[in-house]
Order: C-alpha cells, then structure tokens, then sequence
C-alpha cells in the first residue's frame, strides 16, 4: 500500500502552552488530523520530537501511549466515535474503565459530572442512536474530560453539526478552557476559529500562518441571542 | 482494566448478539453434552456388566480338562475324560485358599409336569455349589450329600423352569416333574438371578445331585469341569496357583509340562467382558470430543468475525487509553464465556439426554463427576485455546488505523 512515502507534515515547530485555545485551519490534505493524531498519541512521528507535560512521546512504550492517552488527552472526534448500543452514561465511563485508580463508585459519580458539564445530565442513559448530533459530539466531549485531562483535542468537532448546535459545542470548550484546560481544535470554519485564542494555519504539512485572535467571540452571549426554534432533541 | 469492568464489558457485547452468542454457543453445549451423555452411557453398561458378573458368584473359579497335547491330537475342550471326583477331593484337602468346590456335570433335559414341557440344562453339583455360586433359595431346601451318595431323585429350579411348567406364582415344592422320563421331586426353588453378562437367562436351571446326574442321566464315570471358590478375592491368585500344582502332580505333569486343564476366574471373566466396554466408551468419548472441537473452531470463527466488526471499536477504546492486554483479555473473556456457559449448559443439557436415554431405552447410565469436571475445564480451555488468536489479533490493532476502519 504504502509504497509512496507521504510527507504529511514536515518542519512543524511549535509550542503550546497551558491554558491555551488553539484552532489549527488549512486546506483539506494540509496535514491537520495527522498532527492531531500524533498530539493525541494515536500515532507517533516518523522523525522530530514530541513532548506533553514534560514527557518526550517518542520514547514511550505501546502500553505508556496507552496510558498517556487515558490520563492526559481527551479526543473528540469529528464522527463523534461513541460506542453503539450502549449508554450515554456507559460511554462516559469508558475512559475510567482503563484507569485503575478508579472504584466503580467514584466512575459513576465522576461520569456524572462530566454529563452535567455538557448539559447532558437529563439523557446519561439514552443511546446513541437515541441522541441528536450535537448531543452526541457533547457526551464525546464529557468522555474526553472525565479524566480530567491536561489537553482536549477535537478534528473538526463541529464538522457534522449545523451553527445552533456547533455553538453549543464551542461554548462547553470555552467553558471548559475558562477552566483551564488546555484546548486544541481542528476547523475549516474561520467563524469556529473566532472562538479561540491561537489560529494556526496549516499548508501542505507546514505551519504557514499564526495569529493571536484579538477579541474571541463569546459562545454563550451569542447563543442567548438566538432565538430558540424547535428543539431537535424533543423527536 | 479490572477484571469486574472487563466481566461487564464482555457480558453486555455478547448480549447485544444475544442470537449469534447462543448459536456459537450451540457448537459447545452440543459437544459438552454429548460427551457427558456418551460417558454415561458407557459408564453405565460398564458397571451393569460388573454388577451382572458379580451374579457369578463370589470369587468363583471354574476348572475343566483341556485336552493336552502330549497327544498330537488336540481334542475339543470338555471332551477329556482325565477329571474324576479324586480331584475334587484331594483339591479340598490340599489348597488351603480354596474355600469350597463342587464337581459338575450338565445333561440337557427334556421337563414334563402334566400337560406342559420345557427344555433346558440339568447341572449335577455338590450343595457346596450353591455358596459358590451365591445362589438362595424362595422356598424349600437345598439337597445334601446323603442325597448325592443315593443319587437321589430330587432338584431344585429356576424360577423360568416354575414359570414355564407351573405357571408364574405358583409354588410347586414337593411335585414331581419328569426329566428324561425320569421322575424328580422338586425339593427347592432359586430366586431370580436375572440375565448374566452375556445375556443368558440365569433362571432357565434344574440342578440335582452330582451322583444323579452323572449316573442316572448321563451314565459316566468322569467329571465334565470344577466350580470352586477362594476364599478371598485377594486369594484367587494364589488358590488357582495351589489347584495347578495338586492337579498337576495328580496327573502326573512335571512343572515344565503344559496342564491338561484350564482354570479361569472370575477376574478374568470380569476384564474380558468389561474391556470391550471400555473400548465402547473411549470410541464413543473421541466422537464426542471431536464435535467438542468444532464448537471450539466455531467460537474462534464469530470472534474473528467480531474482531472485523468491531475494529472501530477497539479504536475508540484504544483512542480513551486501553492497552493491547486489555483488548486481548477482553475478547478473550468473551470468548471464555461463550464456552463456559455453552459447557454449563452442556452439562445439564447431557445429564438430560442420559436420564431421557435411561428412562426411554431402559439403558442403564451412571454420570460421573469426572466426566462433568473433565468436560467443565475442557470446555474452559476451548475457550481459551480458540479464542487466543481472534484477541491478539485485536490488540494487536495500531489505534489510528482501527478508528480508520470503515
Ligand atoms: N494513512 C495514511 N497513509 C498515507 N497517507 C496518508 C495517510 N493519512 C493521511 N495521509 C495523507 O497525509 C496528508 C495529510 O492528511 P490529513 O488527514 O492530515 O489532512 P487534513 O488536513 O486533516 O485534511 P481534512 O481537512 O480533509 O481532514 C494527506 O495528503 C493524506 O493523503
Ligand atoms: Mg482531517
């Protein structure tokens, strides 16, 4: 398969700090989910260093990806990647299954909590094919912090949702950024970027652009203008 | 993760396939069932023919003349005309582990009682052959030597003769019957003894003094064989080494000569009959255990599928932090699962079969713990054995590539 070699990103040298809220733009192929995913401990670059809270990535283990990625990332995915079948709720707790640290007790009141951070509280035990888009991107994102993660990556979390609902999801990471949580997302949408506080622009697998957004927009004031219409979730 | 979260995990996915996990399952309880049912069954015939070989007697040893071959010509077994009562008697005086023994003779007999007729052996024995061979009597007596010294004409039946002559229920001490147109008083009847191991009713018997049958019926001066028993099962060994050696020197073999008679104890009888019995159940075990195999083929099959399927999923759970050990023990605990409960079914399902086997076709059955605990861990190890390679092949999964999965 892999005959030709694919150089999707090449020269990236950068830093973020924490607290940040970065959205990483650019044309489709520029080489943006390949840097999430090596962000996210999913894949591990060819050549070039990597380091998340103190630790360099390349020189970790299968087992301490593993780990790192269960302990100190939370990844929303665009096609929102929740467990079929199985319970809003259930799906929450999937990250604390594989912290051994963790009673069963203390799983269920902390992926509790993490569904009330969404604004979910009230369908922890529908399914997923019982939950609208955004909800469903919102209990990916209660998965990705019930671990209380230091950084939160999302490939084009708003991707598949219309502007109501991609607002509500920009307001649960502002909210949670506000927080303190390190956030980076991925968006094709210079509106989405308007949120953030970095956009980096990403060209044929180089960074070709970086600015600090002046004046981010503020999800929850938007939101409270907009009138509400039918609510999609009441089918 | 913990081993009480993997349980739940693997519970609820095999119950989102609540039809695929039972027909997986299938394979297993079939094969588990099937194995417990055929060791039943073979179990069973195994101690029934023990049971029925116990009938013999106890510890019973049987002697008759063979002919030697000093001869050239070997005759036929039985025809030899060397054992006369002087073996009998210097037998009882010199072997000490010998605890009874009684000469026999056999004449077929044609009974005549009134208007009915019947057909069947005459045995001419000591009384000593009825605690040889266990035998008690529902009513009357047994003869006694001063019987057998006047070759008197007395007998003692089986229930078939009574039956057959008589009439069942009937209780005909003191008739006389016609044997060979000789008339016998009927002194003692033989309770019911069944069918011995080799399916010949044990009931179909006349049996009269030695000196009776030998002289008035058969009109010879030899014994046709021995019937003797040791006096502990442990013995029999040692009192059919003593009956070779005084019978031996008796007939005047040196120690190197081959006897001119065989003896063959109940033991022997016992191993020849329950070893083609246990031949039955190995057979029938193999067959069972090769459908066993199939079940297990058939669990690595819908895990292998499973894998395919679920390779998002794996992603997804690798994406949120599971190691490649956690995957691996996961399918492999659903995996175990499938062929624990299909064995636990199995085993109830085969405990089932047996008793509907016993019930239906009257055949005897005997289920062992053995059996449930062999195929209890066998089916464990199915499990295990083929659900190895579909889980490896799951955590073997790079994270990015299983969340690519379409
Ligand atoms: N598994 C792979 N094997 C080979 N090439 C790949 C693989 N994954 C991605 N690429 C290539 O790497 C480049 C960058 O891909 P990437 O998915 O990072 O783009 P992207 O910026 O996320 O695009 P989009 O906006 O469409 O999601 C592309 O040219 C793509 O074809
Ligand atoms: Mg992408």
């Amino acid at each position: 398969m892999g005959d030709v070699d694919v150089h999707a990103l090449r020269g990236v040298n950068i830093s973020i700090q924490q607290g940040d809220f970065v959205a990483i733009m650019g044309k489709s192929g520029s080489g943006k989910s390949t840097f999430m995913n090596i962000l996210g401990c999913l894949d591990v670059p060819t050549r070039g260093k990597y380091m998340l809270d103190g630790v360099d990535v390349g020189a970790l283990s299968k087992d301490q990806l593993a780990n790192l990625r269960n302990l100190k990332i939370g990844f929303v995915f665009q096609s929102f990647n929740l467990l079929s079948r199985t319970s809003a709720l259930e799906n929450v707790e999937l990250p604390l299954m594989y912290n051994r640290k963790i009673t069963s007790r203390e799983m269920r009141s902390r992926a509790i909590q993490a569904l009330e951070s969404v604004g979910l509280e009230t369908r922890a035990h529908h399914m997923p094919n019982q939950l609208s888009g955004g909800e469903q991107q919102r209990v990916a994102i209660a998965r990705s912090l019930v671990n209380n993660p230091v950084v939160i990556l999302a490939d084009e979390p708003t991707g598949n949702l219309d502007t109501r609902t991609s607002l509500e999801v920009m307001e649960v990471f502002q909210e949670l950024n506000r927080r303190g949580i390190t956030v980076v997302i991925v968006t094709h949408e210079s509106d989405i970027a308007a949120f953030t506080k970095r956009n980096i622009t990403f060209r044929d697998g180089k960074i070709i652009k970086e600015i600090e957004v002046n004046k981010p927009r503020n999800a929850r004031e938007e939101l409270s203008l907009i009138p509400v219409t039918v609510e999609e979730d009441e089918l | 993760m913990k081993l009480k979260n993997l349980l739940i995990a693997a519970i609820r996915s095999l119950a989102k396939n609540k039809m695929r996990t039972f027909l997986t399952m299938l394979g297993i309880i079939i094969g588990v069932g099937s194995v417990i049912a055929m060791i039943a069954i073979g179990q069973g015939s195994k101690k029934s023919i023990q049971a029925q070989i116990s009938t013999l007697g106890t510890n019973v040893m049987m002697i008759w003349p063979q002919a030697s071959s000093t001869g050239g010509v070997r005759m036929e077994a039985g025809t030899s005309q060397k054992m006369t009562l002087e073996d009998v008697k210097i037998i009882s005086e010199r072997c000490p582990a010998v605890a009874a023994i009684t000469p026999q003779v056999r004449s077929s007999g044609q009974l005549v009682a009134g208007n009915m007729n019947w057909r069947t052996s005459v045995y001419g024995v000591y009384p000593e052959y009825f605690e040889i061979r266990n035998l008690k009597l529902v009513s009357g007596s047994v003869f006694t030597m001063n019987d057998d010294r006047s070759a008197a004409k007395v007998c003692v039946v089986g229930q078939t003769v009574v039956n057959n002559l008589f009439g069942e229920d009937s209780d005909p001490i003191g008739r006389f019957i016609r044997i060979n147109k000789i008339p016998f008083k009927i002194i003692g009847i033989i309770e019911s003894k069944g069918q011995n191991a080799f399916g010949q009713d044990q009931d179909d018997i006349v049996i009269a003094p030695f000196s009776t049958v030998q002289k008035r019926m058969l009109a010879i001066t030899h014994i046709q064989s021995m019937l003797a028993s040791a006096k502990t099962e442990a013995l029999i060994p040692t009192a059919s080494q003593e009956i070779t050696e005084v019978l031996k020197a008796k007939h005047q073999l040196g120690p190197s000569e081959d006897p001119d008679f065989t003896i063959r104890t109940q033991t022997d009888i016992a191993k020849m009959a329950t070893s083609t019995s246990g031949i039955m159940t190995i057979l029938l075990a193999t067959i069972a255990g090769i459908s066993l195999i199939v079940g297990g083929i058939g669990i690595m099959n819908i895990m292998l599928v499973s894998v395919t399927e679920r390779t998002r999923e794996i992603g997804i759970r690798m994406s949120v932090g599971a190691r490649g050990r956690d995957v691996l023990l996961q399918f492999l605990i659903e995996a175990l699962m499938i062929s624990l409960l299909g064995g636990i079914i199995g085993i109830v399902f085969g405990i089932l079969v047996s008793q509907l086997i016993a019930m239906i076709l009257m055949w005897p059955v005997t289920i062992t713990a053995d059996s449930i605990l062999m195929s209890f861990l066998f089916s464990s190890a199915i499990g295990i054995f083929f659900g190895w390679y579909p889980a490896r092949k799951a955590a073997q999964l790079n994270p990015i590539d299983a969340l690519r999965y379409e």
